[in-house]
C-alpha cells in the first residue's frame, strides 16, 4: 500500500501512466479533503450506481399499474408511496435516475466537444474565422436558454432526443468561450511553436496539443453545468415535451402529481427530492474540481 | 456573466479577460468622437444580437421542421389547398428571400394568427405580457431587498453559520425546479396554512372590474381606488412572486458575497480598520460603495432571468402572462405564437442584458 502511494506521488514518473494516474490520486485526495466535494463526489456515485443496478434497487416493477393500489401514503410496503395508476414511486424513482443519466451524458458528449472545437478554431485562427465563429456564439449565449429549447422541441416535436438535441444546441456556447480563453493563453506559448517547425499542420497541433490542454476547465464547467442541464430537461418533461409517458422520468413524475398536490402530496414532491439532491451533488463536485483544476479562477469565494 | 434560475457560473475567467484586447485610444480623436464611436459599435452590436435572434425564431419556423406546410393545413388537406398555402406562405422563394421577408413582417409588427386563440399573436402578446411585467418585478423586488444583505451579511461573517446557510440557499438556487418549488408553496401556503390566495390573479367576482390601463393589476385598482381589488391582488401576487423571488435571492446574495469577499480582502479596508474605523463603517462605505456598480449588472441579469424563470411559475399559477401563453401554444403546436413569444420574451432578455452592460460602462469609472 505504501509502495503504490510513493509510486503514484512520484515526482519524477517513468511512464505517462504513471503520470496520469499520480494527477488522478492527487485530485482525487484533494476533492477528499473538501468535505462538500466530497458530499458530491458520493451523491453522483450513488447517482450512477443506482442507474446501474435499478433493477435491483427498485422493490417494484416501475410500470406495473395496481389500481387497487393506488395513491397509498408513504409506508412500509411502498417507501414513498404510490401514484394514481398504482406504481410504485419509489422503483420509479430510482429508475427514473437512469433516464437522468443518460441525458446529462448525451448533453455533455454532444455539446461539450462540439463548443471544444468551434473554441480552439476560433482562439488558435485569429482574424475573419474568430470573429465570425464568436459572433454566432455571442448570439447564441444572449439568448434565453429556456425559452429556445421550448421552441426548438417544439419544433421538432416531442421526445427525450429531441429534448437532449434542443439542450445541447443551447449549451455548446458557454463551451466555446473557455476554449477560445484558454486557447488564446498558450496560443504563442514555445512548445506549440516548436511543434509548428516541426511541420505540424494546424489540424494536429489543435486536436493534439490544444484540445488536451482546454480538458480540464471544460471538466469543471461541464459539471457546474450539470445542474442546470438536469433542470431544463427536467422542466421540458414536467410540461409535456421532454420524455413521454410511461417513461419514469422526474419533471414527467412531478407533473404527474399536480393534481394531486393538496391531498396525496408525495406524488409530486418525492421526484423533485430526487432531482434536487442530484443537482446539488453536481454542484458541490463542481465547485470543489474548480479549486482543485481551476485554482486561478478564482476561488476566494 | 450569468444569467439567474440557470446557469450562473459563466463568470469570466482570468484567462477571458487577459485575452481581450488591449485598446488603444485613438490619440488624435477628441472625447466626443471616441464615445460617439462607441456609441455606434455598440447600436451596430445590439442590432446583430436581434438579427441573430431573428435567423434563430426563422430557423425554428421554417427549417427545422420536415414540412411547414403540412403543420398549418395538416395532413389530410387537398393538393391545391396544400399548393396555395405554399404560395402564401412563400416557400417557393428561395431561403434567403424568406428571411428577409420574415424580417420584414416582424418589424412591421405582423407575428401571424395564433392557431389556439384565432387572434393576433402581437395583440395577444401586449395583453398578456404586462402580467408576467407584474409578477418578474415583484419577484426582483424581493430578490435584491433580501438578497443584498444576506450577501453583505454572509461575507461579513465569513465561514460562520449563518454564512454556510446563505452558501447552501444560494446553490439551492440551481438546483431547485421553479414549478416543484411552486407546487410545494401552494401545497404548504395555499392549502395548509391559507397564509395566501390561490392560482390566478384575482378572485373570480373581482375579474373583470377594473378597467385594463396598465395591464398591471395592482396599478390599475390603485387608479380606480379600488383599495379591495388591490389587496386581493396582492394576495394573489405574493406566493408566485416569491417563489420567483427565491431564485433572485439566491444569485443575487451568491453574488453580493463574492464581490464582498474580494473587496474585504483589499488593502485599503485593512488600513481603515487599522485607522479604527468601525467595522460597520468599513462594510458599508469602503466595501460595499464599490460593489454596487457590478451589483447592478447583477441584478439586471437576474431580472432577465426572472422574466424567462416566469414560464414555468406561470403555468403552475394559471398567471395568465406571456409564459402561460406560451405554454399553451407549445402544448397545441400553435408555432407562430410559440415564435412570437420567444421573439418577444429574447428581445426584452438581450434588451435588458445591453442595458446593464451600458450602465456598466457608464458608471464604472474604470471602463469609461
Amino acid at each position: 500500500m505504501a509502495n503504490v502511494h510513493s509510486w503514484l506521488i512520484d515526482d519524477s514518473p517513468a511512464s505517462r501512466l504513471q503520470a496520469r494516474l499520480g494527477r488522478l490520486y492527487r485530485i482525487c485526495g484533494a476533492l477528499s479533503r473538501n468535505p462538500l466535494a466530497a458530499v458530491g463526489a458520493i451523491i453522483i456515485l450513488v447517482l450512477i450506481l443506482t442507474a446501474i443496478f435499478a433493477p435491483l434497487i427498485a422493490t417494484h416493477d416501475p410500470l406495473k399499474q395496481d389500481l387497487a393500489q393506488r395513491l397509498l401514503p408513504p409506508g412500509s410496503g411502498n417507501w414513498m408511496g404510490t401514484d394514481e395508476l398504482g406504481r410504485d414511486i419509489w422503483s420509479r424513482v430510482v429508475y427514473g435516475a437512469r433516464i437522468t443519466l443518460v441525458i446529462v451524458v448525451l448533453v455533455a458528449v454532444l455539446a461539450a466537444p462540439a463548443g471544444l472545437i468551434i473554441g480552439a478554431i476560433s482562439g488558435y485562427f485569429g482574424g475573419w474565422i474568430d470573429r465570425v465563429l464568436m459572433g454566432v456564439t455571442d448570439i447564441f449565449l444572449s439568448m434565453p436558454k429556456l425559452i429556445l429549447a421550448l421552441a426548438l422541441v417544439a419544433a421538432l416535436g416531442p421526445g427525450i432526443e429531441n429534448a437532449i438535441i434542443a439542450i445541447a444546441i443551447t449549451s455548446w456556447p458557454g463551451y466555446a468561450r473557455i476554449a477560445r480563453a484558454e486557447t488564446l493563453t498558450f496560443k504563442n506559448a514555445e512548445f506549440i511553436a516548436a511543434i509548428r517547425l516541426q511541420g505540424a499542420s494546424s489540424l494536429r497541433v489543435i486536436l493534439g496539443h490544444v484540445l488536451p490542454l482546454c480538458t480540464s476547465s471544460m471538466i469543471v464547467r461541464v459539471t457546474l453545468d450539470m445542474a442546470g442541464i438536469i433542470l431544463t430537461a427536467a422542466g421540458l418533461g414536467f410540461i409535456g415535451l421532454g420524455a413521454q409517458p410511461p417513461l419514469p422520468e422526474w419533471g414527467a413524475m412531478i407533473a404527474r402529481g399536480r393534481s394531486f398536490i393538496l391531498d396525496q402530496w408525495w406524488v409530486a414532491t418525492m421526484p423533485g427530492f430526487a432531482i434536487i439532491i442530484v443537482s446539488l451533488g453536481f454542484c458541490f463536485l463542481g465547485d470543489g474540481l474548480r479549486d482543485v483544476l481551476d485554482p486561478k479562477s478564482g476561488e476566494q469565494r | 456573466m450569468g444569467k439567474a434560475l440557470g446557469l450562473a457560473f459563466e463568470s469570466e475567467t482570468v484567462a477571458d479577460i487577459a485575452a481581450k484586447p488591449v485598446r488603444r485610444p485613438g490619440l488624435h480623436r477628441s472625447r466626443g468622437a471616441r464615445l460617439l464611436l462607441g456609441l455606434a459599435g455598440f447600436i451596430v452590436s445590439v442590432l446583430i444580437t436581434f438579427l441573430g435572434l431573428l435567423s434563430i425564431t426563422f430557423f425554428i419556423g421554417r427549417v427545422v421542421p420536415i414540412d411547414p406546410v403540412l403543420a398549418v393545413v395538416g395532413d389530410r388537406a387537398p393538393r391545391a389547398v396544400y399548393e396555395a398555402a405554399r404560395l402564401q406562405m412563400g416557400l417557393d422563394q428561395p431561403a434567403p428571400i424568406q428571411f428577409i421577408r420574415y424580417v420584414g413582417s416582424v418589424l412591421s409588427g405582423d407575428l401571424g394568427t395564433s392557431v389556439s386563440t384565432g387572434k393576433l399573436v402581437l395583440d395577444d402578446l401586449k395583453r398578456v405580457f404586462p402580467a408576467t411585467l407584474e409578477m418578474a418585478t415583484l419577484g426582483i423586488i424581493i430578490g435584491v431587498l433580501l438578497g443584498v444583505p444576506m450577501g453583505v451579511y454572509a461575507a461579513s461573517r465569513r465561514g460562520s453559520l449563518v454564512d454556510q446557510v446563505i452558501r447552501v440557499i444560494g446553490l439551492l438556487g440551481y438546483a431547485v425546479p421553479a414549478f416543484w418549488l411552486g407546487l410545494v408553496g401552494l401545497a404548504v401556503f395555499y392549502a395548509r396554512l391559507k397564509w395566501v390566495a390561490g392560482p390566478g390573479r384575482l378572485d373570480i367576482f373581482y375579474d373583470g372590474l377594473v378597467d385594463p390601463v396598465t395591464g398591471i393589476v395592482l396599478i390599475d385598482s390603485l387608479l380606480a381606488g379600488e383599495t379591495e381589488i388591490f389587496v386581493n391582488a396582492l394576495w394573489h401576487l405574493v406566493l408566485p412572486a416569491s417563489v420567483l423571488g427565491f431564485f433572485s435571492l439566491a444569485y443575487i446574495a451568491r453574488m453580493t458575497r463574492s464581490f464582498m469577499l474580494d473587496q474585504l480582502s483589499q488593502e485599503y479596508v485593512t488600513t481603515a480598520r487599522v485607522k479604527g474605523v468601525s467595522e460597520r463603517l468599513v462594510i458599508w462605505r469602503h466595501a460595499f460603495r464599490p460593489i454596487l456598480v457590478p451589483l447592478i449588472t447583477v441584478i439586471g441579469l437576474s431580472y432577465a432571468g426572472l422574466l424567462e424563470g416566469s414560464v414555468m411559475i406561470e403555468t403552475i399559477f394559471s398567471w395568465p402572462g406571456i409564459g402561460n401563453y406560451l405554454t399553451v401554444a407549445l402544448l397545441n403546436a400553435d408555432m407562430s405564437a410559440v415564435l412570437g413569444a420567444t421573439l418577444v420574451i429574447g428581445a426584452v432578455f438581450i434588451g435588458i442584458n445591453k442595458i446593464s452592460d451600458v450602465l456598466y460602462r457608464v458608471l464604472d469609472p474604470r471602463a469609461r
